[in-house]
């Protein structure tokens, strides 16, 4: 048996249905037997009746609902369409979930599903990569699963805390990533993880971007080059030690992400190692995003607009020859 | 607000008021009128920072929109709703020390004046975007449901100007397609900030909208305390019993600025002379002593008492501590495990 990464999204959702009876799924096309755009929640409105509920095009009052049910004691998950869609929400996002607990001592703990980042032929607005704008504000936990059992469990452990998360989950991983079975052990969300050790060069990345910078990774070990993978896993906490110790092992510092290049979590990686830890680098710290431009339809466009295994290689290997 | 339905009935004389809540009503009218009075001269008197909003011209209104609400019901008051706030609850204490900056409030400095809530008797606190307080009072109704629990309604308020957000669209849409028991009270007080409706809305009557949305849409002259019991209680009693979310929209004219900072010097002399331009406080008392509901000297009583619980609140607040920074947490979510990076938050 194999799990893809959006089955395991999928069978977090039915074991959170299962366990937690405060749990109801919200969200566009997700009923009946459609089951989602992308079928997370395929086969659940009918296992789960009354709790897997469609909603009208409406981002904006999805949330709000989201917020007031949370505050009498559920804990809804709302899938956005498409991550791009959850601008329409951002108010109830930022300014509602994010600063209720700080305003009223009332925990929000809603999940909002986004279905982010570019694949083939999406275009700028199915495409987007939204975690730096709600790692911005306060009041908000982030998390970017990047494999088929951080999916799993951090969909669950989301649900089970007490504050709103923001799950961005990548659609270019839905079936690319497979994984032989659902896991068993969990790494808890705020803890980064070293998913490939190395010597030379710390590769800091999170998302899809992950399995670009493991390619890269086994392309310069093949020539006695390790470079050291840490995925973030969360941008929002953003475990600074894991990051830290990696760079004082390697001493050189690359920054991966896909959404834009104006801030975000790449910059804020940089920011804090340069401040916190300027005398473990040996070089200067570098980052590579996407353009600054919106994410472009055609393919051949697209695949050179956001860092690829190509790009990043010749980021890193300036950095290994300063 | 039992109490005072006691004392206000026991005075109760010749012929019966219009609505057997009536004078409880105008009493609630006449403690926010004194209270705001109080408010805005401590904050001319630069004792409040920040702004002062108030409800002046919306006493009937809003009183009628705390009212009828019960234990177990959820209320989503705005910017001018002290009166339905005090009604549904909330002690002038809490008012006190949320604009005077108590750390006993219930926002405890964190926000302040109209944006603070009464959890205990489930008054929520509004964020400023406005339109986005729909949603979540039909959020939680759902949630109420979905727990089994009976009996329930929301009533939220909103103005015309706040009407016009596409926040409040979608958020009395999603109540009609959820089917929950909602109230929404709009209060057409013919200004938002500066702008006259003719620069908010094009449609006839904003009442309108009411079957667009699957609502049963009702209009009440916001001035007549009786009309606005009658509508605002016949509204919540619908809901009440099942039937679809309720639009009553209510004329009126603010009596006063925006906030308290603003003279609202653009409001054309022509307008006030409208019949739903005047001022419904002194109009229901003048209506009371004229048929004999209550007398001038147990009016003059309610002024007295009235005045003493304000002086009382707002003493209180004042020889209260104010938050302190060093002293805060500084935690913008409940898990602290997910606290992010410490260290940089400047210390
Ligand atoms: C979405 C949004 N935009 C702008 C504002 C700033 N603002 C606060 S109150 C107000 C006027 C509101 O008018 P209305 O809804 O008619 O209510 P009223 O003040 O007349 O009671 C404005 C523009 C806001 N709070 N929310």
């Amino acid at each position: 048996m194999s799990v893809t990464y959006l089955e395991a999204i999928r069978e977090a959702q039915a074991h959170l249905l299962r366990e937690d009876e405060r749990v109801y799924l919200y969200g566009q096309d997700i009923a009946g037997k459609f089951g989602g755009a992308f079928k997370a929640t395929k086969g659940l409105a009918e296992k789960f009746p009354g709790r897997v509920l469609n909603t009208p095009i409406s981002e904006d009052a999805m949330v709000g609902t989201a917020i007031g049910a949370a505050m009498e004691g559920m804990r809804p998950i709302v899938e956005m369409q498409f991550a791009d869609f959850s601008s329409i929400a951002l108010n109830q996002i930022l300014n509602n979930a994010g600063t209720q607990f700080f305003r009223t001592n009332i925990p929000c703990p809603i999940t909002v599903r986004l279905p982010s980042g570019g694949t083939k032929g999406s275009g700028p607005f199915h495409s987007q990569s939204m975690e730096a704008i709600y790692s911005h504000y306060p009041g908000l936990v982030v998390v970017t699963p990047a494999t088929v059992e951080d999916a799993y469990t951090m969909l669950i452990d989301a649900v089970a805390i007490d504050d709103p998360v923001i799950y961005c989950e990548h659609k270019y991983l839905y079936y690319h990533l497979k994984a032989d079975a659902l896991p068993k052990d969990r790494l808890p969300i705020g803890k980064a993880r070293i998913v490939r050790p190395g010597r030379d060069l710390s590769i800091v990345t999170y998302s899809a971007m992950v399995h670009e910078a493991l390619a890269v990774a086994k392309e310069f070990s093949a020539s006695g080059v390790e470079i050291e993978v840490v995925d973030l896993r969360s941008i929002k906490p953003l475990d600074t030690e894991t990051v830290l110790a990696s760079v004082a092992r390697t001493g050189r510092l690359l920054c991966v992400g896909e959404s834009f290049p104006w801030g975000g979590a790449t910059a804020e990686v940089i920011a804090r190692v340069a401040t916190e830890g300027f005398h473990l680098l040996d070089a200067a710290p570098a980052r590579i995003n996407a353009r600054d431009t919106p994410i472009p339809y055609h393919p051949n466009l697209w695949v050179d607009h956001r860092p690829n295994a190509k790009s990043i290689a010749a980021k890193a290997r300036r950095i290994l020859a300063e | 607000m039992l109490q005072t339905a006691t004392r206000a009935g026991a005075k109760t004389s010749k012929k019966d008021p219009p609505h057997e809540r009536y004078l409880e009503a105008f009493r609630w009218m006449l403690q926010t009128r004194i209270f705001e009075e109080k408010l805005t001269s401590l904050y001319r008197g630069g004792l409040i920072t920040g702004g002062v909003y108030v409800g002046r011209g919306q006493e009937a209104v809003s009183t009628a929109c705390g009212l009828f609400l019960q234990k177990g019901d959820v209320f989503g008051p705005l910017i001018r709703d002290q009166a339905g706030r005090a009604a549904a609850g909330e002690p002038l204490l809490n008012v006190t020390r949320t604009y005077l900056g108590s750390r006993q409030g219930s926002m405890r400095g964190r926000d302040g004046n109209i944006h603070r809530g009464w959890p205990e008797t489930g008054q929520l606190a509004m964020i400023s975007h406005l339109g986005s307080l729909i949603s979540v009072v039909v959020g939680k109704l759902m949630a109420k449901r979905m727990k089994g629990e009976k009996n329930f309604i929301g009533l939220t308020t909103i103005g015309e100007g706040g009407m016009q957000t596409g926040a409040t669209h979608e958020g009395m849409n999603i109540a009609s397609v959820e089917k929950v028991p909602l109230v929404l009270v709009a209060v057409n007080n013919h200004f938002a900030y500066s702008t006259p409706n003719d620069r908010q809305f094009a449609c006839a009557q904003l009442v309108d909208r009411a079957p667009g949305y699957g609502y049963e849409g009702h209009e009440v002259d916001g001035t007549k305390l009786a009309d606005c019991l009658d509508e605002i209680g016949g509204a919540v009693e619908r809901a009440r019993a099942g039937g679809p979310p309720q639009l009553v929209v209510a004329s009126l004219l603010r009596l006063a600025g925006h906030g308290e900072h603003d003279d609202a010097s653009y409001v054309p002399a022509e307008i006030k002379k409208e019949s739903w331009a005047q001022d419904c406080v002194p109009a229901t008392e003048k209506l009371i002593l004229e048929k004999g509901w209550l007398d001038a000297a147990t009016l003059k009583q309610w002024r007295a008492e009235i005045s003493a619980e304000v002086e009382k609140a707002v003493e209180t607040a004042q020889r209260e501590a104010a938050p302190v920074a060093s002293e805060e947490d500084w935690c913008a979510i409940s898990t602290r495990g997910m606290v992010d990076a410490p260290v940089l938050a400047g210390e």
